[in-house]
């Protein structure tokens, strides 16, 4: 919402300065988003005269101008078409600073022929209007004056973010209504002219559709003569940024904005019959917008139809057809009140934004239609001339009797504010609201009818099957316009009157705050980060296609209005966004690093599950005392192993299975169990096709691990440990095995040959290779024997031994290597 | 005393001792102490003389074997010690390189800010909640006394479903879920991803927020605004950090403020100047909001907040740039990111 500051004082007597205006409005919740002063861009631009224009003698486009400045005479080559003999213009001289060209004038030649400045058009000049040709002043233009001074664009306009509470300020007398409350002067009184009215109105109201719209008032006005408004209408709307079209058009601008009450006005001779009649959309009704497209309303929608059809999309827009133009000469004026929320669905459903709309939807006063329409009729007749007809009316005025009730210790135990009683009555009547009854400890005060957000008819939307709902509903029923009230005299005071209080705490010593969960995810994130991985946060979706690389990509996960089409899916592993993290990383030239995310990955059923996904991609860092090496699976392992294990997971309960999901390498993966089912995490090799895919370099590793898979550790108390003083003993052993045989299987039948006494077992060696035969391995094992009871003697070693190779045989379908 | 044969043959030994390397040390020792070495020798000479003469020649036999025996020792130590200084020298390393690289990664800031949160809020009796990404419109919505038609639906940029679920366009379908599935007191902040259709410099299309909740018997204003002022002090490391409140609109509380902090705008340092800096909302809980999920406004009452997270990030640590939080540069991580080493906790300093 914009205004300027004379159009403010139209309204509000003050002396205030535009810095206390402007921090005020900002206190009272009207927030001040951008104060623009062209005063100060528009300052080198002055009036002139175009003394001769003749045709350049080497253009034919060009006209060369002699220009009257004020100051003297000049020449200005000029391409616009309508640069003629005798015309006022505004004209930039050199040195003129163009803001809407972005260009500074100098004094030179174009096509040999000398220019001193520029003719100036609206656009160039930043401004709404025409930017066909150069600007046509009238004849009384001051030749040598400062064109923003001529013209009124030189004051403050202000603009302010209007909350979706406060319609009421959606308009320059509610705004002055505001400040004069807030204390900044004193509000002048709205009184609507008498208007001289003859006859009935050639147009009258038939509503077939109250509910849409519960009262509409209208008249026609008999020989008006439209055409241009005058200077201070046309510098009202271009001071706000409205292009001002006729008078007619204009008056209806006007009060939309000066009262917040949307007008609208159909050329008589233009409409068909003699009623309009409000009714739903029909299947066949069809019309021209006056945004210019056509618009077909829906059965939901509340139309305005003559004879012909529907002429207007009721409070969101006219038609370009029943508009008025300059021939206009009987214009009929609509002034009516429409149900805000069917203003609001139709807006939403036919997406058309407008100022009548914003209104509407927000709601309007519902009170002063036959004022506001006694108003602009008086401008038209006052702007067009004409004769005015009776005021044709369908539904009736509206009920309004809001009322509320403030108790005044709730300003302390609610608003925690020190106001007192009478300050606080005193608020609410400036701002309008009127005392019912008083006492000592409460106030009954009538809403204003311009408050609609103000004790709000109740619309709850309750769960289904509360407990205590109908209690609640009642409790808000009363608290809610109390609150209302609460709101209005805090506003008014100002927010630094809330004295700051601390929340005390039961317990000095607070409970843990994170639950289980969060601090797993807490120390995922810094187990991973502290193996050398950066953490990443990537969106939660991406396109469809690389998602499609990452498993099921179902319709339920899609987005119906994405932002743009490479996000249009919600991912169903972080690996997807990581990747294509990675895959920024190394077009950029950083080809060695490893990423993780905590993350959400989104299933079918639109659950979201948590997992910590990374990536490593390249090799180890250089170094001159160790080989660099290519990441591979067995890194991405132990990622996974290091937070498994940081969170508490039995190491020795965790199996890996071969293989795993098919955007990893078939033969270099796996999955980490704890249990038959519990799948904890996957890791491995991406499988090469997919590095193509998504350009990343093939041999990158990543893992996933499934954060709330993880069964929660058992916190038992840890018996004694058993720490006998007998030095344990390493045997090694080299055992031939199928290739495909699982080291896993070798080592657990290995610890497990003799419980009591192995406590490790290690894999530190295989090959494949000559002595080897074919399809077979050797995998070399160190194991650990911890005597507890007494030293071993050879022979008790030789016969654990025997047994190792036993099992190892057996599970593992080993023999002892020769 | 010793005879002058002896003499002789002490300085011969003394002298070829003093010169002697490791292995003619060696076999100096064999040739004068060993089983027929001329000292051993001379000493069994005297098994064949008499007492008299045995008593003479012995004390001088016994101290040439002392004193060959003490040279040769010193010089075993000698060339021992030489010998060490040889290999240790041989042995120098260029210490000066670096190590096995064993680089640590880094935490994101956003997660940092979360911890940081989690911790503060803690001291004040808070717990965390989570709630899913995907939303049904109640939840998000109507609950929040947000109907369908209200105009502050188009301020939401929302994404929807094909299914018609939304994305969650901030975190208070969190405080919803809460209030349904447990009784007041409620003590609860929601920090998690939002989404809202809205993409360029200052915008991100996914974001994070942290919601606050409290809702219990004799909560007002001045709680909201204590709350605030001692989080955002602890959060900036600013004590008394200027807080002010300034009156907005939200359709879930009544009234409702913009939250600002005090600061400089040409330094960007936080609590000094006198310039005004929007970093949340807030506001009474409204009693629609509660009665709508079975609580009564008559007995019980509460505020709410929000913050961005990525905006509160940014002004700590002066990121300035809100596309790059996600853009997962690893310079950038490698540079804003924290180490996990220090997590963010109220006893070592936030």
């Amino acid at each position: 919402m914009k205004f300027s500051l004379s159009w403010l004082k139209t309204w509000l007597d003050t002396d205030a300065s535009l810095d206390e205006i402007s921090t005020t409005l900002s206190a009272i919740g009207l927030e001040v988003e951008d104060i623009e002063n062209k005063a100060e861009t528009l300052k080198p631009f002055v009036i002139a005269q175009i003394v001769e224009a003749t045709r350049h003698p080497n253009a034919d486009k060009l006209q060369v101008c002699r220009v009257n400045t004020g100051a003297g005479e000049v020449t200005i080559v000029c391409g616009a078409p309508n640069a003629r003999t005798g015309l006022k213009v505004v004209m930039a001289p050199p040195g003129a600073y163009v803001p809407g060209a972005g260009i500074t004038i100098k004094i030179g030649e174009i096509r040999g022929q000398k220019s001193e400045g520029m003719l100036t058009s609206f656009r160039e000049l930043g401004l709404e209007g025409d930017a066909d040709g150069i600007i046509e002043l009238p004849e009384d233009a001051p030749v040598g004056e400062p064109y923003a001074k001529w013209a009124g664009l030189d004051e403050p306009i202000v603009e302010i973010a209007i909350t979706p509470n406060r319609g009421d300020c959606l308009a320059v007398r509610g705004i002055a209504r505001d400040l004069a409350a807030a204390g900044l002067g004193r509000l002048k009184p709205f009184t609507a002219p008498a208007i001289a009215a003859s006859g009935a109105s050639a147009i009258t109201w038939k509503n077939e559709f109250p509910e849409a719209a519960p009262w509409v008032l209208g008249r026609t006005v008999r020989g008006v003569k439209n055409g241009q408004s005058p200077d201070w209408l046309k510098q009202r709307l271009e001071s706000i940024g409205l292009r001002p079209i006729n008078t007619l058009v204009d008056i209806t601008n006007f009060f939309t904005f000066d009262l917040g009450r949307p007008l609208h006005v159909f050329d008589v001779a233009k409409l068909s019959g003699n009623a309009l009649t409000l009714r739903r959309g029909q299947e066949d009704d069809i019309f021209l917008g006056l945004h210019g497209k056509e618009i077909k309303p829906g059965a939901e929608d509340c139309v305005i139809a003559d004879a012909a059809g529907a002429q207007s999309l009721a409070g969101i827009t006219g038609g370009e057809t029943t508009g008025c133009d300059d021939a206009t000469t009987e214009v009929f004026i609509e002034c009516a009140l429409f149900d805000r929320v069917r203003i609001a669905q139709t807006g939403q459903r036919t997406g058309i934004f407008s100022d009548a709309r914003q209104r509407f939807e927000r709601g309007i006063d519902s009170q002063i239609l036959p004022e506001a329409l006694d108003a602009a009729t008086a401008l038209v007749l006052a702007l067009c001339g004409g004769e005015a007809s009776e005021v044709t009316e369908a539904g009736s005025r509206p009920e309004w009797t809001r009322e509320a009730k403030l108790r005044f210790e709730r300003i302390r135990s609610f608003g925690g504010s020190d106001i007192s009683a009478a300050e606080a009555v005193a608020s609410l009547e400036r701002l309008g609201f009127a005392v019912r009854t008083e006492d000592e400890t409460s106030v009954t005060v009538a809403v204003p009818s311009w408050r609609n957000d103000v004790a709000q008819p109740q619309s709850l939307d309750q769960a289904p099957d509360l407990p205590g709902a109908e209690a609640a509903a009642e409790g808000a029923a009363e608290i809610e316009p109390e609150v209302d009230l609460i709101e209005e005299v805090l506003r008014l005071k100002g927010l630094d009157a809330i004295a700051p209080v601390s929340l005390r705490t039961d317990s000095v010593i607070p409970a843990p705050i994170l639950t289980a969960k969060q601090a797993r995810t807490a120390l995922a994130r810094r187990a991973l980060a502290v193996r050398g991985l950066l953490e990443c946060v990537t969106f939660s979706f991406a396109d469809d296609a690389t998602c499609a690389l990452f498993g099921e990509t179902p319709e339920g996960l899609r987005l119906a209005n994405p932002i743009a089409a490479d996000l249009n899916q919600m991912r169903p592993t972080p690996l997807v966004t990581l990747s294509q993290a990675a895959a920024r990383n190394v077009a950029r030239g950083f080809g060695e690093f490893g990423l993780f995310e905590v993350g959400p990955a989104y299933a079918g059923d639109r659950s979201q599950a948590l997992v910590a996904a990374g990536l490593r991609v390249g090799e180890t860092p250089l170094s001159a005392l160790a080989p660099s090496r290519r990441y591979d699976a067995l890194d991405a392992k132990a990622d996974a192993l290091a937070v498994l294990s940081g969170l508490g997971v039995p190491m020795d309960a965790v199996t890996t299975t071969v293989g795993s999901t098919g955007y990893y390498h078939p033969g270099q993966s796996g999955e980490l169990r704890q249990g038959p089912k519990t799948l904890l995490a996957r890791f491995g090799a991406l499988h090469p096709s997919l590095c193509a895919k998504l350009d990343l370099p093939v041999g990158s590793v990543a893992f996933e691990i499934f954060l709330d898979a993880i069964p929660e550790p058992k916190r038992r108390k840890k018996s004694a440990p058993a720490l006998p003083p007998f030095q344990p003993l390493r045997r090694d052993f080299a055992f031939l095995v199928a290739e495909t045989t699982p080291a896993e299987t070798v080592l657990r039948a290995a610890k497990g040959a003799e419980r009591n006494i192995i406590t490790n077992a290690v894999l530190f060696d295989r090959y494949q290779g000559k002595g080897v035969p074919e399809g077979q391995a050797s995998l070399a094992i160190a194991v650990t024997l911890q005597p507890s009871e007494k030293s071993l003697t050879d022979a008790e070693i030789e016969a654990i031994c025997a047994k190792i190779v036993a099992e190892v045989g057996k599970k593992a379908g080993a023999t002892l290597r020769g | 005393m010793l005879s002058d044969d002896l003499k002789t043959l002490l300085d011969q030994a003394l002298g070829e001792i003093g010169t002697a390397d490791t292995e003619a040390l060696e076999a100096l020792r064999v040739s004068l102490l060993g089983k027929s070495g001329s000292v051993t020798m001379l000493l069994k000479s005297l098994g064949g003389m008499d007492p008299e003469a045995r008593k003479a020649a012995g004390a001088g036999i016994n101290l040439l074997k002392t004193q060959i025996t003490d040279a040769i020792s010193a010089r075993r130590a000698t060339l021992d010690e030489a010998a060490l200084t040889t290999r240790l020298a041989a042995e120098r390393i260029d210490v000066t390189q670096p190590p096995r690289p064993e680089p640590l990664g880094a935490i994101h800031p956003i997660s940092r800010t979360v911890e940081e949160i989690a911790a503060i809020f803690g001291a004040m009796g808070f717990a965390i909640k989570d709630g899913p990404d995907i939303e049904n419109d109640w939840n998000n919505f109507s609950a929040l006394n947000i109907p369908s038609h209200h105009p502050a639906r188009a301020m939401m940029d929302t994404f929807y479903l094909t299914g018609g679920e939304v994305l969650r366009t901030h975190t208070s379908p969190v405080q919803v879920r809460t209030m349904l599935s447990e009784p007041p007191p409620i003590r609860i902040i929601v920090p998690g991803r939002t989404f809202r259709a809205d993409h360029d410099a200052t915008h991100s299309p996914m974001f994070h927020q942290c919601e606050g909740l409290v809702i219990e018997e004799g909560i007002t204003l001045g709680h909201l605004k204590g709350c605030l002022s001692d989080f955002l002090s602890a959060f900036f490391g600013v004590p008394n950090l200027p807080v002010r409140l300034r009156t907005s609109y939200f359709p879930f509380t009544e009234p409702s403020m913009e939250v600002d902090i005090g600061w400089n705008k040409k330094t960007g340092e936080i609590g000094g100047g006198t310039d005004w800096l929007e970093i949340g909302g807030s506001g009474m809980v409204h009693p629609n909001v509660l009665a709508n999920c079975g609580i009564d406004p008559r007995r019980y009452q509460g505020f709410a907040f929000g913050v961005g997270l990525e905006r509160i990030t940014m002004l700590k640590h002066g990121i300035n740039d809100l596309r790059l939080f996600y853009e997962s540069d690893v310079r950038w991580l490698r540079h804003y990111g924290f180490s996990p080493l220090s997590p963010a906790t109220l006893h070592e300093g936030i």
